[in-house]
C-alpha cells in the first residue's frame, strides 16, 4: 500500500532536523547528507520503497486558495492556524499499516518530537 | 428464519451452543478467505440459520464448527461469483476454493488460530478505544450491534456507525490482519488484555438489575479472557488476566445489598463468594507465577486473591497485600497504588504508618483533586482518634466527592467525628 506520511512539528522540531544530528539516526550520516539520509537508507534496507518526499518552506511562505464561489479568493498564511505545523511529505509504499507506523516512529522529525500522520493514499 | 413450527428444541439448541462456542472461529476463518469483514458476518449469519434449518433431518454433525464454516464459506464463495465483475473477485475466488481447514488453536503445528488473528486486530492501537471494544463484541463474541449499543447504553444507530467506520479504517488503512511479528507482540498484548479488562469492568461496575436486556460484559469479558488465555498458553499475563477476572467475579453476589447499594469488602457476606470461581483462579494464578514473569494483572490476582483466602475480613493478609501493591507500584508508577498501598500498610502496621505514606503522596503533589487521598487520610485520623483534623479532612473529601453512596458514607463518618 502507499501512505503518504505527513510531517506536522513546531518550526523548531523542523528546524533543529535540518541540522546534522547523528546520533538520533539509524545509519549516521555522512558528510553533507541531510537529516533524513539515514532513515531513507533504513527504509530502503526494509524494503520501504520511497517515492516521493520533500520539507516544506515555513507556513509564512503559504498562501490559501479558495475557488468554488465566482471570485478566486487568495489569502496569506496556512490553511489552518495551528501551533504546529505541516512540515514535509514523504510518500512511500509498504506493505501494511505496522509498516507505516515503523517508518513514521523512525522518521527524523518524530524523533525531534514532531507528529506524523499516516495517510493511505487512494487508490483508483 | 426457517419455517412455520421452527426447528426441534434439540436442534435449537445445539445451534446456540454451536453459536456460543464457533461463532468467532466461523468469522475469523471467513475474514481471512475473504478479507472482507462484512461479507465474513453476513456469511457466518447465514451458515448458522441453515443450520437452523438443516440440522433437524439431517442431523446434528460431529464437528459443528467445521459444517458451519465449511457452509459460511460455500456462500462466501457463491456471493463472490454472482458479483463477479470484477477481476478481483475472481481472484478472491479462485482463493476461497482451496481448501483449508484450519486447526483449532496456535498448536505444535505451528499454525495460528484466526481468532488469535482477529482479536490482535480488533484491538489494533489505530483503532480508537471504543471501536476495539466494540469491534471484539461484534466479530469474536458474536452479540448483535443492538446488544453492543445497551451493553454501551447508546442509541444502535451510533453503535452501527461506529463498527462500520473501525471496519473501513480496517480495510482502508491497511491494518494488517495477523499476530503481530515477535518485536511488536509485547506492547500489542498489553494493548488486547487492556481492553479486555476494560470491558470487565464496564460489566462489573454497570449496577446490576437496571436493565435485564444488557448483556452481561463481565462475562463476555472472562469468556474472552479465557479464550485469550488458551489461545497463547506461554504468555502468563493472559492467563494472570483471566485469573484476576475470576477472583473479583467470585465476589458479584455479595457486592450490592438489597438495596442495590454498594458494600464494602469489609462487610461483604463473604459465604456468597462463589468458592468453585475462586478455586479456579487461585490454581490459574498459581500456574502463571510458576513461570518467574509476573505482571501487572499477575499481582493484581494476586491481591484478589489475598482477599479471597481470608474467611473474616480481619483475617486478610494486609501485610502480603501491601508488598503486592508496592511490587504493582515498581511496575506501573502511580499515585493511586502508592494509596492502596498506604491503606494496606495502616491495616498491617496502624495508622500512624500509612499516615505517613500519605503524607509521601501529598508531598508529592499528586492526587489533589482526588477524593480518595482526604477520605482515606480522614479515616486513618480517625482511627488514631484525632477528631478535629479528621473532620477537616473529611470536609475536604467532602468538597471534591462526586454524588452517591460515596457522599454518604463520608457525611456519615463527618458526623461521627462530630464535625457535623
Amino acid at each position: 500500500m502507499r501512505y503518504m506520511l505527513l510531517i506536522w512539528g513546531h518550526g523548531s522540531d523542523v528546524d533543529g532536523a535540518t541540522e546534522a544530528e547523528p546520533q538520533i539516526s539509524a545509519g549516521g550520516l555522512e558528510d553533507g547528507e541531510p537529516c533524513w539520509a539515514p532513515w531513507a537508507r533504513e527504509m530502503q534496507a526494509r524494503g520501504v520503497i520511497l517515492h516521493d518526499g520533500a520539507q516544506l518552506l515555513g507556513p509564512e511562505a503559504a498562501t490559501t486558495v479558495r475557488s468554488s464561489g465566482p471570485e478566486v479568493l487568495v489569502a496569506d498564511g496556512p490553511f489552518a492556524e495551528t501551533k504546529e505545523q505541516i512540515a514535509g511529505y514523504d510518500v512511500i509504499e509498504c506493505a501494511d499499516l505496522d509498516e507505516a507506523i515503523y517508518a513514521a516512529s523512525r522518521h527524523p522529525v518524530a524523533l525531534k518530537g514532531g507528529a506524523v500522520e499516516v495517510r493511505p493514499l487512494a487508490t483508483t | 428464519m426457517p419455517t412455520n413450527q421452527g426447528p426441534p428444541a434439540d436442534v435449537e439448541a445445539a445451534v446456540a451452543d454451536a453459536f456460543r462456542q464457533e461463532w468467532g472461529r466461523v468469522v475469523a476463518t471467513l475474514i481471512r478467505m475473504t478479507g472482507d469483514w462484512d461479507l465474513a458476518e453476513e456469511c457466518a449469519q447465514d451458515a448458522f440459520t441453515t443450520a437452523l434449518a438443516r440440522w433437524g433431518s439431517d442431523g446434528i454433525p460431529d464437528r459443528p464448527g467445521a459444517w458451519l464454516t465449511t457452509t459460511a464459506r460455500n456462500r462466501a464463495l457463491d456471493r463472490l461469483r454472482r458479483s463477479k465483475t470484477e477481476a478481483v473477485k475472481l481472484q478472491e475466488v479462485a482463493a476461497l476454493s482451496v481448501p483449508d481447514e484450519p486447526p483449532a488453536r496456535l498448536d505444535d503445528s505451528g499454525v495460528t488460530d484466526d481468532r488469535l488473528r482477529l482479536i490482535f486486530t480488533c484491538c489494533h492501537p489505530a483503532l480508537t478505544l471504543e471501536a476495539r471494544v466494540a469491534l471484539t463484541l461484534r466479530t469474536l463474541a458474536g452479540l448483535t450491534t443492538p446488544e453492543i449499543a445497551r451493553a454501551f447504553l447508546v442509541p444502535e444507530a451510533t453503535m452501527a456507525k461506529r463498527l462500520t467506520r473501525a471496519k473501513h479504517k480496517i480495510r482502508d488503512a491497511g491494518i494488517p490482519y495477523r499476530v503481530p511479528p515477535a518485536h511488536l507482540l509485547p506492547e500489542r498484548t498489553i494493548g488486547v488484555l487492556a481492553v479486555l479488562y476494560l470491558l470487565f469492568n464496564e460489566g462489573y461496575s454497570a449496577s446490576a438489575g437496571d436493565d435485564l436486556l444488557r448483556p452481561d460484559l463481565s462475562a463476555e469479558a472472562i469468556r474472552l479472557s479465557r479464550l485469550l488465555a488458551n489461545l497463547m498458553p506461554d504468555e502468563p499475563e493472559a492467563i494472570g488476566l483471566l485469573a484476576l477476572m475470576l477472583l473479583q467475579n467470585a465476589r458479584s453476589a455479595a457486592r450490592l445489598d438489597d438495596d442495590g447499594e454498594l458494600v464494602n469488602l469489609e462487610d461483604q457476606d463473604r459465604s456468597r463468594w462463589d468458592q468453585a470461581a475462586i478455586s479456579e483462579g487461585r490454581n490459574l494464578l498459581e500456574a502463571a507465577l510458576r513461570r518467574q514473569q509476573a505482571g501487572p494483572y499477575q499481582i493484581q490476582a494476586a491481591i484478589a486473591a489475598c482477599h479471597a483466602d481470608a474467611q473474616l475480613a480481619a483475617d486478610t493478609d494486609w501485610a502480603e497485600i501491601a508488598l503486592l501493591y508496592q511490587q504493582l507500584g515498581r511496575l506501573i508508577p502511580s499515585a493511586v497504588i502508592e494509596l492502596n498501598r498506604a491503606v494496606a500498610i495502616a491495616m498491617s502496621e496502624g495508622p500512624a504508618a500509612g499516615l505517613a505514606v500519605v503524607d509521601e503522596i501529598e508531598s508529592g503533589g499528586e492526587l489533589t483533586d482526588y477524593y480518595l487521598l482526604p477520605a482515606t487520610r480522614a479515616d486513618l485520623l480517625r482511627r488514631m482518634h484525632l477528631n478535629e483534623e479528621a473532620a477537616t479532612s473529611y470536609r475536604r473529601a467532602l468538597e471534591l466527592a462526586g454524588t452517591g453512596p460515596e457522599r454518604r458514607y463520608l457525611s456519615r463518618r463527618l458526623a461521627e467525628v462530630g464535625g457535623l
